[in-house]
C-alpha cells in the first residue's frame, strides 16, 4: 500500500531567524514500519516532526506521504492521512469533555454522526478510557490524558501515526500501558523520544538526528546499543541494556524498629 | 481567600454540574432563556421597589433545591462578590436623604431603601446565574447559546476560555509557588515582580495558543467547533419556560407581598 509511505528528500529548513535547524535529511518510510527517532536537544526533532505533517514546509528539497507531496495546498490531504500525537496532551485536549474532544476528529473529516460516534467508540476502547468519555479533561490524571490524545488521533483513521514523547513525565505503570498500546498498532509509526527503552519496545528501526542531520540510521537493537554513537549524541545506553546487576546490592526493607 | 482555595471552588462548582435531577436534565436552552428573563425582570423594577422583588427569590430557591445544590456554597459564592454591589450603592443613604415613611411612626432615608433594591437585585441575579452553571456546566450553556443563535466565533471562545481557564490556573499557581518559595518575607513579592509573573504567563500562554490551534489543525478544524449532542427541545423544557415567564409576568405587574397582606389584614391592611 504505497500511501503508507513517508519520504524525505534532502529536506532543509531554516527559521525566520536564521536558524538552520535541518540540513538535508532524506530518509523513506514503508508501509507498518515503526520508527524511532531520537538526538539530543535541540538536534532538530521537533522541527522534523512538524514537517511530518505540513505545520512547517520545508525551505527546500520535498517531503511526500504517499505521491502526494506537501505543499500549502495539500496540507488537509496530508493531515488526514499524517496523524499527530503532541508531546503536551494539554494542548492536544481542547474540548470540554473526552467524548468530544475525540469526536472532534471524526466531525470536521464530515462523517455521519452513527459513524463518528462508532468510530469514538471504538478509539476509547482501544485505549482501554471508554469510561471516560462524559469527564472533562482537567480531572484527569497524566496517563488518561496521554491515553485520550492517542484515541483523538486515531480516531481519525490516520494511515501513519507520529508521535511526539508520548510517555514523558509519566508513571512506570502507565508508560508501560502506553508501550503496550503502541505495540498493538499497526500503523506506520514514528516515535520521537529521549526514552530509549522506550524505543527498543517499540520500534525496529531508528534513526538518530544531529545537528539537522540524519547521522545514523538502521535497526534499533544495532544503534541503541552503539555506546559511542549514543554518548556522541548526549544519550546513553537504554537501561535494559546497561547490565549492572546487584550494583547497590539488593534493597533492604526498612521494617518496624525492635 | 487564597488562590489555591478559590482554585479548587471553581472546580467545585464544575462538578456540581454533573449532577442528574429535574433540573439538570432540563434542556440547556429552557434554562438559558429563563435565566436570562429572570435577570432582565429583576433588573427593571424601578429604584425604591424592595418588597415585590422578594416573591424572586423561589426561582433561585427552587432550582436550588431541585437541583440538588448546596445553598451555603452558593451562598459563599455570592458573599465573595458582593463587595461589588455594595460599593455601587453604599453611598445611596447619603446623597438621596430625603425621608420616607415606611410604616406609621417609621421614617429612613429614602437611600437606604434603593440601596436595598440594588442588593435584593444583585442577590438575586448573582445567585440564579451561579445557579444556571452549577446545574448546566458550562459547555452546556455554550451549546445552547450557540443554538440559540450567538455566532461560533464567540461560543469557541468561551469554550476555550472555560477549558484553559484550569490550565492556566494551574500554571499561575505554579509560579506563585515558586516565587513564595524563594522570597523570604516580603521580599520577592512587590509590585514589580508580580508584574514580571504576569508577563512570563503572558508568554506562556501565547506559546500555549499556538500549540493549541497546531493540534486543532492536524485533526481539521476550519473555523467552526463541531457538536453531535442529541439535543431536543421537549415539552417538560417549553413548560418550564412558560411556567417561569408566567412567575415572572405575574410578580412583575402585581405587587405580590401587598396582595397577601391585603387579603389576610383586610381592606385596611
Amino acid at each position: 500500500m504505497s500511501h503508507h509511505i513517508l519520504e524525505f528528500r534532502n529536506v532543509r529548513f531554516r527559521y525566520s531567524d536564521g536558524t538552520e535547524a535541518l540540513k538535508g535529511v532524506s530518509f523513506r518510510i514503508t508501509h507498518g514500519e515503526s520508527v524511532g527517532i531520537v538526538g539530543a536537544n535541540g538536534a532538530g526533532k521537533s522541527t522534523l516532526l512538524l514537517h511530518m505533517n505540513g505545520h512547517l514546509l520545508p525551505t527546500s528539497g520535498e517531503v511526500f506521504v504517499g505521491e502526494v507531496p506537501l505543499r500549502k495546498e495539500t496540507r488537509p490531504e496530508i493531515r488526514r492521512k499524517v496523524g499527530v500525537v503532541f508531546q503536551n496532551p494539554d494542548d492536544q485536549l481542547f474540548m470540554p469533555t473526552v467524548f468530544d474532544d475525540v469526536a472532534f476528529g471524526p466531525l470536521n473529516l464530515g462523517l455521519p454522526p452513527d459513524r463518528v460516534r462508532e468510530r469514538v467508540h471504538e478509539a476509547l476502547r482501544r485505549v482501554n478510557a471508554l469510561a471516560l468519555a462524559d469527564k472533562p479533561p482537567h480531572h484527569l490524571s497524566g496517563g488518561q490524558k496521554s491515553a485520550v490524545a492517542i484515541a483523538a488521533v486515531i480516531a481519525m483513521e490516520p494511515d501513519i501515526l507520529v508521535m511526539d514523547e508520548p510517555a514523558a513525565s509519566l508513571d512506570p505503570k502507565s508508560r508501560r500501558d502506553v508501550i503496550s498500546l503502541l505495540n498493538t498498532f499497526t500503523h506506520s509509526k514514528i516515535v520521537a523520544s529521549h526514552d530509549l527503552d522506550l524505543i527498543l519496545d517499540v520500534c525496529a528501526r531508528c534513526l538518530v538526528i544531529q545537528d539537522g542531520e540524519i547521522v545514523a540510521d538502521g535497526a534499533s537493537a544495532e544503534i541503541l546499543s552503539d555506546e559511542s554513537l549514543l554518548v556522541e549524541n548526549q544519550l546513553e545506553l537504554p537501561l535494559t541494556l546497561q547490565g549492572r546487576p546487584g550494583r547497590w546490592g539488593a534493597a533492604r526493607k526498612i521494617g518496624p524498629r525492635p | 481567600m487564597g488562590f489555591e482555595a478559590s482554585y479548587s471552588d471553581i472546580g467545585r462548582l464544575d462538578r456540581l454540574s454533573y449532577g442528574d435531577t429535574a433540573v439538570h436534565r432540563l434542556d440547556p436552552r429552557a434554562k438559558v432563556t429563563a435565566t436570562i428573563l429572570f435577570a432582565a425582570t429583576v433588573v427593571s423594577f424601578p429604584k425604591y421597589e424592595v418588597l415585590p422583588l422578594l416573591p424572586f427569590f423561589l426561582f433561585p430557591v427552587l432550582i436550588g433545591a431541585i437541583g440538588d445544590i448546596p445553598a451555603g456554597f452558593i451562598a459563599k459564592k455570592v458573599a465573595a462578590v458582593s463587595p461589588f454591589a455594595v460599593f455601587v450603592g453604599i453611598f445611596n443613604p447619603l446623597f438621596d436623604s430625603s425621608t420616607v415613611a415606611i410604616a406609621p411612626g417609621v421614617a429612613i432615608s429614602a437611600g437606604w431603601i434603593s440601596f436595598a433594591s440594588i442588593l435584593l437585585k444583585f442577590l438575586l441575579t448573582i445567585s440564579a446565574a451561579l445557579l444556571l452553571i452549577a446545574t448546566t456546566s458550562f459547555p452546556g450553556i455554550c451549546r445552547g447559546l450557540r443554538r440559540l443563535g450567538l455566532p461560533a466565533l464567540f461560543v469557541s471562545q468561551l469554550l476555550f476560555l472555560y477549558r484553559y481557564l484550569f490550565v492556566l490556573m494551574e500554571e499561575a499557581m505554579r509560579v506563585a509557588r515558586a516565587r513564595d518559595m524563594r522570597s523570604f518575607g516580603s521580599r520577592g513579592t512587590g509590585v514589580r515582580v508580580f508584574i514580571r509573573v504576569l508577563g512570563t504567563l503572558f508568554l506562556r500562554t501565547v506559546e500555549r495558543a499556538e500549540r493549541i490551534y497546531n493540534a486543532m489543525l492536524a485533526r481539521g478544524f476550519r473555523g467552526e467547533v463541531p457538536s453531535i449532542r442529541p439535543e431536543s427541545f421537549r415539552p417538560r423544557d417549553a413548560a418550564f419556560v412558560a411556567a417561569a415567564c408566567g412567575y415572572f409576568a405575574l410578580c412583575r405587574l402585581v405587587n405580590v407581598p401587598e396582595s397577601i397582606g391585603r387579603l389576610v389584614g383586610g381592606p385596611g391592611g
